[in-house]
């Protein structure tokens, strides 16, 4: 069994080196580099808002973790029911959100994801399978479990699936929720991101073990611990699960052990309030960078070629500012609207 | 010596950690200056990672577990960075903490403090602004202090760990740079501590409490402008409530403004115009009374909408104005 200590999966001295892609299609792998490249621009576009003063509320930046959720949509249809929390652009992004929405979000626009009401920890994009993110840590964990039970109970075969991080786990409504997914049958997805901190904390200050599976075994669940810095590995692995999910209406559990390259909240490397958090392991980190080991390993089976990564980087960006700055130019939402949107039943603005 | 309301919640956490060695603090954020502003600055380091205990991210264990080491004795303080994120803790405190001595016949007593911190603004949105204190006055077995001055600040911390009941003390981040002078500690009673007049005035008694009150306070500068004289009385102690000063300056000013950071629809102003109501005969005021509170919705993120959204001193002004036929 399991010793649940992470070893190398958790020292960024090892997996640095390029993903394996053997047997994956040169159009797959295309798609997951575009995949991450749009999310790594884009949060950088929002860490460079920050920065200048553009964006007024909090952004939680996931650079360096964009390959568990780009690995794990290309599993999940749009009548899926995915739920994120306060570090979700990934989540949203991955499903096909509008980067022009998501933007206009972030900057309290009315075309915004969530009409502007909710900012970067608040959004929604349904028609995209994109239930919700919130920043309070593991609110929305029962919420998917309740969603998937109601695609069980309508029969749609859809799964829930459910990001949440390695500290939300240390709330009791994340153990109340793996239980009554398992006793009730429930087809649904728990991603633990496992970035090893929780805001200031490193999780050897506040768990026992450094891998959240554990708590899978205890609650009788299929689960897998992988790398997600390997986004071909994420897909794979996501694939099975879901899978599994899906066919014997079962929830299953993925951890993915990654870091995030910001400190944990907007554009700062916050080196100096981590508690454990030091500019060594950052640098370590930033070598096991999910995007650059998909594109060395590309380039040396001959997928793309210099010239093409950096035709499509300048792409990339050049979409992210015509976004950005549509999003600039948009309106806010009406006055009316702070009133007129508490009730679903008596919308008005 | 100078001090901020920051700096004396931090003087009351050194004199309760050097004067009482069963008082332990407990919460999220403590060994870092992330959460809680400049309230806690290096405690860590002066008192030992034992005592100040920064958590896994588990606010209604970690309460709970507070509520506990209370029932044996000890001072726990539980330190909430956002009253948001204490809503799982909901149990530990209004079921446990605020009914044990009631419910053991008064042979327990729950000694326990929980520090529930109001931060909101910054467009961080609906569940990152809340200010709940009107929830927790309702409950009987806990008391709630709500502190606007700077000796409020370090006094009745002090005063809520020394009870030997379960006190929610809440205190504001919008609060924390407000200045004044700190005289040596001198420890009070917090069943003494009441409302409290923080200027007075013969037209109007306008009541507030925490960040309110200080709002209220530059609102009645602006009012002497217009030749109106505010009384502005600071609540402090929201549960239990001794309405007896308000009743009283109600008697000579005849006009009533209650001024509040929460919802209005069963929130702290409406026990305030109640009690007024109910202790004062028929016409006692010469005009209706107001309510100056956040709009019944949950905080906006979008700028265009959270800049109107909190009460400010021109609203206030301006609604005050009128009620005195002045703008
Ligand atoms: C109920 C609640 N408690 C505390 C917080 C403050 N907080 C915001 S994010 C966070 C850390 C979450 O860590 P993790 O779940 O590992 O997610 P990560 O930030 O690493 O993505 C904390 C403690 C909160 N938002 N909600
Ligand atoms: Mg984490």
């Amino acid at each position: 069994m399991d010793d649940f200590l992470l070893q190398e999966l958790s020292d960024p001295d090892h997996f640095q080196e390029p993903i394996s892609i053997e047997n994956i299609d040169s159009d797959t792998l295309i798609r997951y580099l575009n995949g991450m490249l749009r999310i790594r621009y884009a949060e950088r576009r929002l860490a460079r808002g920050k920065k200048e003063g553009d964006i007024g509320g909090p952004v939680h930046l996931g650079v360096g973790q964009e390959a568990i959720a780009v690995g794990i949509s290309g599993n999940l249809r749009k009548t899926d029911r995915i739920f994120g929390a306060h570090r979700s652009h990934s989540h949203v992004l991955s499903m096909g959100a509008d980067l022009y929405r998501l933007f206009a979000e972030v900057l309290g626009k009315d075309d915004g994801l969530s009409r502007g009401m909710g900012g970067s920890m608040h959004l929604w994009d349904q028609a995209n399978g994109f239930y919700g993110s919130v920043p309070i840590v593991s609110g929305t964990v029962p919420l998917a479990v309740g969603a998937a039970l109601a695609a069980k109970l309508q029969n749609t075969e859809d799964v829930g699936v459910i990001y949440l991080g390695d500290g939300a786990v240390e709330e009791g409504v994340v153990h109340e929720s793996l239980n009554l997914a398992r006793v009730m049958g429930v087809p649904v997805l728990f991603v633990v991101e496992n970035n090893l901190f929780a805001s200031h904390m490193h999780i050897s200050l506040r768990q026992p073990k450094y891998a959240t599976a554990r708590f899978a075994v205890a609650n009788d669940m299929l689960y897998e611990i992988v790398d997600g810095n390997d986004v071909v590995k994420m897909h794979q692995t996501s694939k099975n699960l879901i899978s599994y999910a899906r066919t014997n209406s079962m929830p299953v559990f993925l951890e993915a052990v990654t870091y995030r390259w910001y400190g944990h909240v907007d554009w700062r490397e916050d080196i100096d309030v981590g508690v454990n958090r030091s500019e060594e392991e950052v640098a370590a980190w930033r070598k096991r960078d999910p995007v650059a080991r998909l594109v060395c390993a590309m380039l040396a089976r001959g997928v793309y070629s210099e010239d093409d990564i950096e035709s499509l980087e300048l792409r990339i960006e050049k979409e992210t500012e015509i976004a950005w700055q549509q999003a600039k130019e948009s309106h806010y939402p009406p006055h009316s609207a702070l009133l007129g949107r508490v009730y679903a039943s008596k919308m008005y603005d | 010596m100078k001090h901020n309301y920051g700096t004396a919640i931090l003087s009351a956490f050194e004199y309760l950690l050097e004067n009482y060695s069963d008082a332990v603090v407990i919460g999220q954020g403590l060994w870092s200056p992330w959460y809680v502003g400049n309230s806690m600055t290096n405690l860590d380091k002066k008192f030992g990672v034992e005592r100040i205990i920064d958590t896994p991210v588990s606010e209604s264990a970690c309460t709970g577990a507070a509520v506990g080491a209370a029932l044996a004795g000890m001072k726990p303080i539980v330190v909430h960075p956002r009253m948001d994120f204490m809503l799982y803790a909901m149990d530990a405190i209004v079921n446990q903490a605020a009914k044990w001595s009631h419910m053991t016949g008064g042979q327990a007593s729950c000694g326990v403090t929980i520090r529930a911190i109001i931060n909101r603004g910054g467009e961080q949105g609906a569940q990152h602004s809340q200010s709940l204190h009107a929830w927790f006055a309702h409950v009987p077995g806990l008391r709630v202090v709500m502190p606007s001055t700077v000796s409020d600040a370090r006094d009745l911390l002090i005063a809520s760990v020394l009870s030997p009941d379960p006190v929610m003390y809440i205190d504001d981040r919008w609060l924390y740079d407000l200045e004044d002078t700190l005289e040596p500690v001198s420890e009070i009673d917090l069943t003494k501590e009441g409302p409290k007049i923080l200027r007075s005035g013969s037209d109007i008694t306008i009541v507030a409490s925490g960040y309110a009150a200080r709002l209220a306070l530059e609102a009645a500068a602006e009012l002497d402008v217009l030749g109106i004289a505010s009384e502005v009385i600071d609540l402090r102690i929201l549960n239990p409530l001794n309405p007896e000063l308000i009743i009283d300056s109600v008697g000579k000013t005849r006009h009533l403004a209650v001024i509040d950071g929460g919802w209005k629809t069963c929130g702290i102003a409406g026990e305030i115009l109640a009690s007024v109501a109910e202790n004062t005969i028929p016409g006692a005021l010469k005009k209706q009374p107001i309510r100056i509170m956040l709009p019944d919705a949950p905080a906006p993120t979008s700028i265009a909408l959270e800049k109107n959204y909190y009460p400010s001193a021109t609203n206030i002004v301006e609604r005050i104005s009128l009620i005195f036929g002045r703008s």
